[in-house]
């Protein structure tokens, strides 16, 4: 009987956190990205940590800075 | 149209577009929908800068013709189409596909409208030269309209 209670309440925290990490997903802050496409019809997408990510992200990040002052 | 019209009909069209500006290949502002002007210059210069950039991130030379950098406080889009390039920030998750879709469609309309003031161009010169044959059908056109109606009475008596 314990033992079938204690399952229980690790089955709702597991699916609460579920919930959660899902929620945050979809209405928390965009994460950072930079998409690329090209002529051909293909798309790259860039994130921090990449090569190219690290280069591009600046300075968008400083355009929209500046934008919302 | 001229470019400034074609930027507020984005801008107007378009709602997550909370600025865009039009600028030549070399930087050269066209117009821009930023009351301050340096900050049409900044997006511009930041827009070809990012082109530049990852234009180099791709080894088999295809070529570069949008992108959108996405950041916490809002994204960045660049649509580059015949040496042009209209840039436009929005606010954070806008719908990507409508953005692009409005931006290649502002870039569009003005090709087109230049165009169409090509064309235009040259027109008085070949209207100049075209206006004496049409006075000559205009007046034969006249002489025979007279002789039906002189004809006309004929007819019914």
């Amino acid at each position: 009987m314990r033992a079938r209670s204690v399952v229980t309440a690790l089955g709702v925290a597991a699916g609460a956190a579920a919930a959660a990490a899902y929620w945050l997903r979809h209405t928390g802050a965009p994460r950072e990205h930079v998409d690329l496409y090209f002529a051909d019809g293909s798309m790259v997408s860039f994130t921090p940590g990449s090569f190219e990510g690290d280069k591009l992200l600046p300075i968008a990040r400083r355009v929209l800075a500046a934008a919302r002052g | 149209m001229d470019a400034a019209q074609a930027l507020a009909d984005l801008t107007e069209i378009s709602a997550q577009i909370e600025g865009a500006v039009l600028a030549e290949g070399d930087g050269s502002v066209i117009a821009s929908t930023f009351p301050r002007e340096e900050r049409g210059a900044e997006l511009a210069r930041a827009a070809l800068e990012l082109l530049a950039a990852a234009d180099q991130s791709r080894a088999d030379g295809q070529e570069l013709v949008q992108l959108q950098a996405v950041t916490p406080r809002g994204s960045l889009f660049a649509v580059r189409d015949g040496g042009r390039v209209v840039a436009a920030l929005t606010g954070a998750k806008p719908t990507v596909g409508l953005v692009f879709y409005d931006l290649k469609t502002c870039l569009r309309m003005l090709e087109r409208e230049e165009a169409k003031a090509e064309k235009a161009e040259p027109a008085p010169a070949a209207k100049a030269t075209e206006t004496k044959p049409r006075v000559g059908k205009a007046a034969s056109t006249r002489k025979t309209s007279t002789k039906k109606k002189e004809e006309a009475p004929d007819e019914g008596s």
